[in-house]
């Protein structure tokens, strides 16, 4: 009896996660797998099996563009967080002389996360506006005559919002794998005669470089599905590609937005095995 | 992580010729090193000779890596000169020293192969790649991991993982190299055998080699010249032999070996050609007879005479053979017989005072006495044996 226990017990104890990750995440996967593949008649969907919405996908020249639009989002706002982000981070791994202190600190960069992603864009409003207070002290000082437009509803504004909203999905894992390097290591460079940039090159770097692949990852998932600041932020003059699924669903163009949704998971996970493909995560795991 | 069984065998007369280098010595002249108030180093003047291999001995927290990382030039000193050859090197980065070290732990970096690792040192001075190659696969072959040299150090053995180490810290040929407790990571058997290894290897490349320990079999094994540290302080400097055989402290007494200590005041001193004969009233005890240097009547001192060096004998032969003036007598009664091996250990206590002392017999020696445990004995001991100690 305790053996067939044996056998079966490793089993009952993954049940639980297996059901939930079942429900949750493969189920509604499928069935988005599925939808997409329905016919749309402009009132009502209808199952069926059927590649219109797909091919509608791949010959448009809109999606084509949104697509274009949203890598661009992605590349400044990773190359935004990863500029910003490993310099805060290395800051506080290497310069703040005290554990405590640098707890302290990094809780402070979470801050800004006990508020609700839309409070948080929204006030940029006020700040970036044409009669905002930026162009009130710019035009105060006399540095310009006319207001700033490219402020706010703006592709700048939208990359401006998501490095401010995900910026601590980089700055973590970074500061992370930071503080997992031996300090006996830097000390060993520089006993060999490395300068401080050749100790970065040579052995910050290479060793925190799991941490930026797992930012990375954060960022691309988190930048491909953005809507809320593309809208917020870019009013309607900004296009992604989780804004346009996110319009087909409003619209109530369910297979269409669901076929947009299969492409846009595929063209994610692409995104993400290339990085593992250069970056090693498995020593942060 | 790979389990490697081979233990690769350090080839010695591959040492090329220029990498028996000029030694240099290194001198500290009242050195202080002091964290706040607190002072981890205090007025160190110590002389290391060129070539010679030193070992700063002591527990942990007093001073030695300390010590040894300020000579490195990875501590800033707060008071005095450290100079190397006849350079002051006070406040010059490691390179410009011409210093090495071997971390304890190795700190071997994780994400470069045994090669890279080796390379780091040369490959950061900027020489050419042809010279790089030849110097790294000579010193690869110096220490046997010709054919691990694509691994990285966490598919290593420990003592593989140690030759990695002292390879890169060689291959930049310095005149001074510095190890901190590079035996500690390793388990008994391979620390003895490395140990001889080490030695070998410093005489070959006649390198000064400074290191830091706390085992005093690995100081006095390896050591020309052993440093004794206590609280930040240097409390003996001698040979192995010396320090051994003569400490002048409480402190190296008790550390450096199996030491009985009677602590008590000087009430005479005679001088002899030999040093001084000087009696030490112990209280409860009586009056000890030892011989030493500046002894000064009236003053607290202590006396230790070495578990190995005292005879035990029974009550009736201990009355037939009497005792000389030079010897020193108590009665004491045996609580424990510990056998270790080669050696057994006696534990007694001695009837006036109660005090527990050790005795040390080769065990052929002892199997042929009858003593037993709680029988009281005599136990004697030549006051030229008796080392006194002055604080």
């Amino acid at each position: 009896m305790s053996a067939t226990w044996k056998t079966f017990k490793p089993y009952a104890l993954i049940t639980p996660q297996t059901l939930v990750f079942l429900l949750f995440l493969v189920f509604p996967i499928v069935m988005i797998g599925v939808v997409s593949f329905w016919e749309f008649t402009g009132y009502s969907m209808v199952p069926a099996f059927t590649l219109d919405n797909y091919q509608g996908i791949f010959t448009s020249d809109v999606t084509f563009k949104t697509y274009l639009n949203t890598f661009k989002f992605l590349g400044l706002v990773w190359l935004a967080t990863l500029l910003i982000g490993y310099p805060v981070a290395y800051f506080i791994a290497f310069h703040v002389p005290k554990l405590e202190w640098q707890i302290l600190l990094f809780l402070v960069c979470t801050i800004p996360f006990w508020t609700s992603n839309i409070i948080r864009m929204i006030s940029w409003v006020p700040l970036l506006g044409r009669e905002g207070l930026v162009n009130q002290v710019l035009l105060g000082g006399g540095l310009i005559q006319q207001p700033l437009e490219f402020l706010l509803y703006s592709d700048f504004a939208v990359v401006l919002g998501m490095v401010h909203l995900y910026i601590i999905f980089m700055i973590a894992p970074i500061f992370n794998s930071l503080m997992r390097i031996e300090r006996s290591l830097i000390t060993a460079a520089e006993d060999l005669g490395a300068s401080g940039l050749q100790i970065f090159k040579e052995v910050i770097l290479p060793l925190s470089a799991p941490g930026i692949a797992i930012g990375s990852i954060f960022i691309v998932t988190l930048v491909m599905g953005e809507f809320v600041t593309v809208r917020l932020m870019g009013g309607g003059q900004s296009a992604s590609v989780g804004k346009l699924i996110q319009t087909q669903i409003g619209s109530l163009q369910y297979p269409l937005a669901a076929a947009n949704a299969m492409v846009l998971l595929a063209v994610t996970m692409l995104i993400i095995v290339s990085v593992l493909r250069v970056l090693d995560i498995r020593k942060e795991l | 992580m790979q389990d490697i069984q081979v233990e690769p065998v350090l080839t010695l007369d591959a040492v090329p010729e220029d990498f028996q280098a000029e030694a240099k010595g290194v001198s500290l002249r009242d050195v202080t090193k002091k964290y706040g108030s607190f002072a981890a180093v205090q007025h160190i003047t110590l002389d290391i000779a060129a070539g010679s291999y030193t070992c700063l001995l002591g527990p942990s927290g007093c001073g030695k890596t300390t010590t040894m990382r300020m000579i490195a030039g990875h501590e800033d000193i707060s008071a005095g000169d450290i100079y190397i050859g006849d350079t002051r090197v006070n406040g010059l980065p490691p390179t410009q020293r011409n210093t090495a070290m071997m971390f304890q732990n190795y700190a071997l970096f994780p994400h470069k192969t045994v090669w890279d690792n080796v390379d780091f040192g040369l490959k950061m001075r900027g020489l050419a790649i042809a010279d790089r190659r030849a110097r790294v696969s000579e010193m690869l072959e110096i220490v046997g991991l010709t054919q691990f040299s694509d691994r990285k150090p966490a598919q290593l053995s420990g003592g593989q993982q140690q030759r990695v180490a002292l390879a890169r810290a060689l291959v930049t040929r310095p005149q001074v190299l510095m190890l901190d407790e590079p035996l500690s990571a390793l388990d008994e058997s391979l620390r003895v055998k490395t140990r001889g290894e080490l030695r070998k290897l410093q005489r070959q490349f006649g390198m000064t080699f400074i290191q830091v320990t706390h085992n005093q079999d690995e100081a006095y094994s390896l050591s020309d010249q052993i440093v004794v540290m206590d609280h930040g302080r240097i409390d003996q400097v001698g040979t192995p032999v010396e320090i051994f055989s003569r400490p002048l402290s409480t402190f190296v007494a008790r550390f450096t070996g199996d030491n009985n200590i009677f602590a008590g005041t000087v009430t005479s001193t005679v001088a002899d050609t030999q040093g001084q004969f000087i009696q030490l009233e112990v209280p409860g005890l009586g009056t000890l007879l030892c011989l030493g240097d500046y002894g000064q009547v009236g003053t607290e001192a202590a006396c230790c005479i070495r578990a190995d060096l005292m005879q035990i004998k029974s009550l009736a032969e201990a009355e037939t053979s009497g005792c000389g003036p030079a010897t020193n007598r108590v009665t004491a009664r045996i609580t424990a017989v510990e056998f270790t091996g080669y050696v057994t250990r006696v534990s007694l206590a001695i009837e006036r005072n109660g005090m527990e002392v050790l005795y040390k017999a080769r065990t052929p020696d002892w199997l042929t006495t009858s003593f037993a445990e709680g029988q009281t004995v005599v136990l004697d001991w030549a006051a030229a044996d008796c080392v006194f100690l002055s604080h």
